[in-house]
């Protein structure tokens, strides 16, 4: 007992650098999911019908296949043939946030269905162009709507980001079987690598909560429940 | 009255899914009239004045602005079009992410391209144009639906359209909401705006309308002054309608 808070205690440095590099894979990948699920959500509503279909070829592969399976796809495979030269941990946030993004990309594309067509006709009849409504109307009513689906999405990825350590990241996962396995403390070394995730899972829930209030608009959501 | 009309419908013609929605609509619209579109839900008035902005697109026909053909193709020559020409719907279609200030400066920041103080300033005026300068804080869902009505019109107002649509603008509005809007467009009237509105409201359309178009099944089926066609022994189809529209509200 003594002796597992003593490797515990002792591998604490070595365990938050570990976090660190989760943290940092996560949050690319949330944003890589982002910036490639908010235009797919976009152009799978209002886009021409190729790019449509486009979007959900992309969508249908990346919710098809394990994320362990496209680790390996992208890293031994793709990112090799194509002699790509990535570390293990930007390969993973880059993979994560490619999933994520046919993830965030549903997400968006619901809220964004959800809204009343009527806002973005009197936006047209007041000389707005498609694209200036869909940024000054659909957007911002939609990014609202998405918040507790992109909170939900983060704790989703959080917990994909511990994959990364097949690939050879050393991220939370694979910092405390390192110890694990010199130490023989399996236990307290697996219960800690739990603790750090679900103290990363709360706080980023939370983040997002407390974001979620700020950018509320009076009686905007339930509004939208109702209608 | 030998001055080209503002607005000209011209041989309109709608159908959708199958089914013909306007056949073969033409009217003029002199400055400063006030012309009401009466008759059965499904005639084809709320299509009629989304074609006239083209959020319905015509399947034929020609609208003229000051005896300037609009080709909905054009999509910049369509967006300006479309700033002079104000539209009002049933259900007021606020943005409801924004407050009332925003919601009227939105569209002037970004299709007239004003700074946002310029914009606002603006917004501000029209917001008491129609008796809401104390409510520019407010968010859709803070105002009453007479209130909202109020700030789509201002929204509409604040681009200085020539003409204004407005599709059954107390529709939605419980009664004793009706008439706070009913003011704020006789105040229009009285200013010299052109309007085209659809309604029901028959003490309105008595007193305010220069000329009633009852439509039903996609067609103008009579065109006239509200004396003419409501007077109790014209026998005419409009104050048939209008005679079972009352006795429904009475018995209802």
């Amino acid at each position: 007992m003594q002796q597992a808070f003593e490797v515990l205690i002792g591998a604490i440095p070595y365990l938050l650098g570990g976090t660190g590099l989760t943290v940092a894979a996560v949050v690319g990948g949330m944003l890589i999911g982002l910036a490639l699920g908010l235009p797919m959500a976009v152009a799978e509503v209002y886009g021409p019908a190729p790019l449509r279909w486009l979007v959900r070829l992309y969508v249908w592969f990346f919710r098809g296949v394990p994320i362990l399976v496209l680790l390996f796809l992208f890293y031994f495979g793709l990112f090799q043939a194509l002699g790509w030269n990535v570390d293990a941990l930007t390969a993973a946030t880059i993979v994560l946030g490619m999933a994520s993004g046919a993830y965030q990309s549903q997400i968006f594309r619901g809220s964004i269905e959800s809204l009343s067509k009527g806002q973005f006709r009197a936006a047209s009849a007041l000389g707005f162009t498609d694209r200036q409504a869909i940024v000054s109307i659909v957007l911002p009513q939609a990014a609202r709507l998405s918040l507790p689906g992109w909170s939900n999405e983060y704790s989703i990825l959080l917990k994909d980001s511990a994959l990364a350590f097949v690939l050879g990241a050393t991220e939370i996962m694979a910092r405390t079987q390192f110890v694990a396995t010199r130490t023989y403390q399996h236990l307290a070394l697996s219960l800690a690598a739990c603790g750090i995730y679900f103290v990363l899972t709360w706080a980023g829930v939370r983040a997002l909560r407390m974001l979620e209030r700020r950018v509320a608009v009076p009686g905007f959501g339930q509004q939208e429940a109702r209608a | 009255m030998s001055q080209t009309p503002i607005l000209a419908v011209e041989a309109l013609s709608k159908t959708l899914g199958g089914k013909t929605i306007l056949e073969n609509v033409s009217f003029a619209v002199r400055r400063g009239e006030m012309k009401v579109l009466i008759g059965p839900s499904g005639g084809g008035k709320s299509t009629l004045l989304q074609c006239l902005n083209f959020l319905h697109v015509p399947d034929a026909g020609t609208v003229r602005l000051d005896g300037q053909a609009i080709d909905p193709r054009a999509r910049k020559a369509l967006y300006a079009y479309r700033q002079q020409v104000g539209m009002i719907f049933q259900d007021y279609n606020l943005f409801d992410h924004l407050n009332a200030l925003d919601n009227v400066a939105l569209a002037l920041r970004k299709v007239k391209g004003m700074p946002r103080a310029v914009a606002e300033e603006r917004a501000r005026a029209e917001l008491a144009r129609v008796g809401l300068s104390d409510k520019e804080k407010l968010y859709p869902a803070e105002l009453s639906g007479g209130q909202k009505q109020r700030v789509s019109i201002a929204r509409a107002l604040a681009m200085d359209p020539k003409v204004m649509l407005l599709d059954e603008p107390t529709a939605a509005l419980d009664p004793e909401l009706i008439g706070e809007v009913l003011t704020v467009i006789r105040g229009l009237a009285r200013d010299g705006m052109t309007m085209i509105m659809a309604t029901h409201q028959m003490g309105f359309v008595r007193s305010m309308a220069d000329e009633i178009l009852f439509m039903q099944e996609g067609r103008v089926i009579e065109q006239g002054t509200p004396e003419m066609l409501l007077d109790a022994d014209s026998g005419s189809r409009t104050l048939d309608f209008c005679t079972h529209l009352a006795e429904f509200e009475a018995g209802a």
